[in-house]
């Protein structure tokens, strides 16, 4: 009986770890991402707000414009060849161009564009309000968008807001251009094909949806009606691999070209790794502190200054982040219009002590604080605490999973918060709004920007943050948003520490692949293998 | 005939009508505390559906359309009458049907838990017999510690070892993932369960890429899995060879491997039977981190997903299903006993 037994178990270990895996190499001209796709939940350009799905539709859509890193005042033409504007600043005309078409071959007109702006708007979605505020409303969508000829098309504005403002948010995901006919062709009881649209592609980009399965992966088929289809990657497959030290692996073993989640210490060792090359780019995301200020300590301007001064800035990025983070003490991210590189905080001990002595608090200050349980943010979280602890401040760490802090933080029942915010679009007023906005302070607020979130009363700012809006030199304008950082960074509840990196490791022979400053700006049809 | 018709309901049918009222009120009661845990849980479930940057009219649009308005007990009927009907509610995340995502999930958990299980079985009740029957020699320590390391051994650790080792380093087995990147989408889904698709589709290079794919969480599953039962079965097994009848049989002269592996185990497998079913529904409910490591599309993964997003009525709607799981395995392993236990009839 048992030499039987086990003549079954050899058996069996003989069959499973036999060679069977085969060759590893990925096939040439398709391309294999290994990516986290944890945050992916849709694919319809009206909906998607996270970093996944935002990277994946600009490659199967094209937009109006396209952010340009050079000059972030000017946006490039993407779909529109020229356009023109009203003396008062109030009406836009956009002539679209010839070449582009739709997956099914047929031609991108203004009808398709006026038809995916008004669908945004009626669907309602998380990503519907930077169409919003164009002044655009399900009321008034059909004066204020309107199809001149198949080639133009006019948006009336409900203010006149700066130009760079208009085509930065015309160059947003949600503005994407959608197939009207293929669209309406699904649409189920008036849904405007919003069902269907979640997990397939009807547009004009470089690549279509072939097939995602959830938790799986996403394949992205070369779409053969695109101008540039005879240079591009016949198929991308972006495998949903959540775990770095997977990906890791299976980059070593060329199942995957390009691994998008790894750690730092992997980075640094694979940088030695024949074959592989590594990368990092700045990315749109501040990590800073947001102090309550309901809490009477938190409210007094000496112990924030005391806090930052109680920072190792340059420490925490080199030996924590080495890579990942760079020094950033504003709330606009490099790259944006009007951002700021100065740093003017050090890490100064004795001066934060002493900040925080004449601000009535030398017995020392006790501060719970609301930190995400992710690697990034716990380890930021864990060297503020032991410097601070230097200068007599007590953090107590809370850390949660992301949504439970964020629900306690939008309730106002933090003390001190750490976290990131990612800009909404590559203008300055998306995060000069989430900063600086607060029209009213009360907890019946509809408002949840983060001033509010911090109990920050921004009178006079706010009045700022809209004529900052309405600035049509993009000099004058930066210069404005330029004073605004000044103000905020010394004498606000918040503390802007770095600003994120995005880290990435590839093969060799992998060519051209960049990450944007957005996840919306990730070309895949660059690619060379 | 009448008389008959009593006797047989009140042999069979009232302990069975009694059975599934149990079975009833385990659910009903599951139900209750899911929905409970749910709501006092301290995340807003609203913002897993818009983000945190919606503006206040989409928030309170996605409040009303989730029923959060509503009074708690309302809540709580509507989603008793929805259970009933077998709608568990569109998942948040996934903007599908908790049904058919458990539909897409559960085969992927069910392969590997079953092939692990099968492993554990095959190797865990001979191991823990012979610890047994060796008991305090050489080969008992062994066993034990084996089996103890298989127990205490994080199921993350090892599961990257044996990547490195065997993936990356030696290239013997496929990687993470159900089948090699070429197979992705190629084989139509008939069951969802990638070894028996690839055998229907009659694919047999698909299928050994799967079959190069599960061998190693099953096998790390398995050794899991075998590490419960060594241990379940030797300390059964102990208890039985300690039996009089075990003594009887050795003065009457059986032979030694006849008493241990006909008569002492055929009574350990008694109480062995649900050891067994409680091992392989727990890896039914889904190895969360052996599915995050080899990037195995299953269960744990979906509700741990479905848990950091507070993505409730995938909670709930998994939850419910594994206790199902549960009750059913309880009631296979019933009746499995009742075949080796006669006056368990």
């Amino acid at each position: 009986m048992i030499p039987r037994v086990w003549f079954v178990i050899i058996t069996i270990l003989i069959i499973f770890s036999s060679p069977l895996a085969g060759g590893a190499a990925t096939p040439s001209n398709v391309v294999v991402m290994g990516k986290s796709l944890d945050d992916l939940i849709t694919l319809d350009p009206a909906e998607a707000f996270e970093f996944s799905g935002t990277e994946i539709i600009g490659n199967l859509y094209d937009r109006l414009f396209l952010a340009n890193p050079k000059n972030p005042a000017q946006p490039i033409g993407g779909l529109v060849e020229s356009w023109s504007i009203s003396k008062d600043g109030l009406q836009y005309e956009f002539l679209l161009k010839t070449g582009p078409k739709f997956h099914d071959g047929s031609r991108v007109l203004s009808d398709d564009v006026v038809f995916s702006l008004k669908r945004a708007i009626v669907l309602n979605k998380t990503p519907s309000f930077i169409v919003s505020q164009l002044g655009l409303s399900i009321e008034n969508m059909d004066v204020r968008l309107q199809t001149l000829d198949p080639r133009k098309f006019v948006l009336i504005l409900g203010k006149a807001y700066s130009p760079s403002l208009v085509l930065n948010i015309l160059s947003s995901t949600v503005t994407s251009v959608v197939n009207r006919e293929a669209v309406l062709e699904k649409a189920t009881q008036g849904d405007w094909g919003y069902k269907w649209l979640r997990s397939h592609s009807a547009g004009s980009g470089p690549f279509r949806v072939n097939r995602w399965n959830v938790g799986e992966y996403v394949i992205l088929d070369k779409n053969d009606q695109h101008p540039k289809a005879t240079g591009i990657p016949n198929r991308i497959i972006i495998r949903d691999i959540r775990e770095p030290a997977t990906q890791r692996l299976m980059l070593s073993r060329k199942d995957i070209d390009i691994a998008r989640n790894l750690l730092p210490d992997q980075i640094e060792a694979l940088s030695n790794e024949p074959g592989i090359v590594t990368r990092s780019a700045p990315q749109a995301r501040i990590f800073y502190i947001g102090l309550n200020q309901a809490i009477p300590a938190l409210a007094v301007p000496g112990v924030q200054q005391a806090i930052r001064y109680g920072i190792d800035y340059t420490g925490i990025v080199e030996n924590l982040l080495p890579g990942q983070a760079e020094v950033h003490q504003n709330f606009l991210p490099s790259g944006f219009l009007g951002s700021l590189t100065e740093s003017p905080f050090a890490f100064d001990l004795p001066r934060a002590r002493n900040l925080l002595v004449e601000a009535g608090y030398g017995d020392g200050l006790s501060i719970s604080v609301d930190v995400r349980s992710d690697p990034l943010a716990l380890q930021i979280a864990q060297a503020l605490q032991t410097s601070f602890s230097k200068i007599g401040i007590t953090m107590e760490l809370r850390p949660g999973d992301g949504k439970q802090i964020l629900t306690r933080y939008r309730a106002r029942r933090h003390e001190m918060y750490i976290g990131y915010w990612g800009a909404d679009y590559l203008d300055p007023h998306s995060n000069a709004a989430a900063f600086v906005y607060n029209w009213d302070n009360s907890n019946k607020s509809a408002n949840k920007t983060l001033a509010w979130r911090n109990g920050w009363e921004t009178r006079g700012l706010n009045e700022r943050v809209d004529s900052a809006l309405l600035i049509g030199d993009p000099f004058v304008r930066a210069e404005a948003y330029g004073k605004l950082q000044r103000i905020v960074r010394s004498d606000s509840p918040f503390i802007f520490i770095f600003q994120e990196k995005a880290l990435v490791a590839m093969q060799d022979y992998i060519e051209n692949f960049k990450l944007g400053l957005t996840s919306d700006q990730v070309r895949y049809e660059n690619i060379k293998k | 005939m009448t008389g008959m018709v009593v006797r047989l309901f009140l042999s069979y049918g009232r302990p069975f009508v009694r059975y599934l009222l149990s079975i009833g009120v385990t659910i009903a009661g599951l139900l209750l505390i899911t929905f409970v845990i749910g709501r006092l849980v301290p995340v807003d479930p609203v913002l897993a559906v818009v983000g945190d940057q919606a503006s206040p009219e989409t928030y309170a649009a996605a409040h009303q359309e989730m029923g959060l308005d509503r009074p708690m007990a309302v809540q709580l009927m509507l989603y008793f009458k929805r259970i009933c009907r077998g709608d568990l509610g569109v998942s948040t995340l996934t903007q599908r049907p908790v049904t058919e995502d458990i539909a897409v999930f559960f085969p992927a958990t069910l392969e590997l838990a079953t092939l692990a299980t099968i492993l554990g079985v095959i190797l865990g009740i001979p191991a823990g017999v012979i610890a047994a029957a060796r008991r305090g020699r050489f080969l008992d320590h062994a066993i034990r510690v084996f089996s103890l390391l298989g127990y205490s051994v994080p199921t993350f650790w090892l599961g990257m070892i044996g990547l490195l080792v065997l993936y990356a380093k030696l290239g013997w087995i496929g990687g993470p993932g159900r089948i090699d990147i070429i197979y992705e989408g190629v084989i139509p889904s008939v069951t969802n369960l990638l070894l028996i698709d690839t055998l229907i589709a009659k694919d047999i290079p698909a299928f050994l890429s799967a079959c190069s794919h599960i061998a190693l969480p099953s096998i790390i599953l398995g050794y899991f899995s075998m590490a419960y039962i060594t241990r379940m079965t030797r300390s059964l097994m102990i208890e039985q060879l300690n039996q009089d009848y075990v003594i009887t049989a050795r003065a009457k002269g059986v032979g030694e491997s006849s008493v241990v592996w006909r008569h002492a185990l055929r009574n350990a497998m008694v109480p062995l039977v649900t050891v067994i079913a409680l091992s392989y529904g727990s890896l039914l409910e889904g190895s969360v981190l052996t599915e995050t490591v080899f990037a195995w599309p299953g269960l744990g993964l979906y509700l741990t997903n479905a848990l950091l997003s507070a993505d409730m009525n995938a909670v709930l709607g998994t939850t419910i299903v594994i206790g199902c799981i549960f009750v059913g395995l309880n009631l296979l392993s019933d009746i499995i006993y009742s075949r080796f236990d006669p006056r368990t009839k």
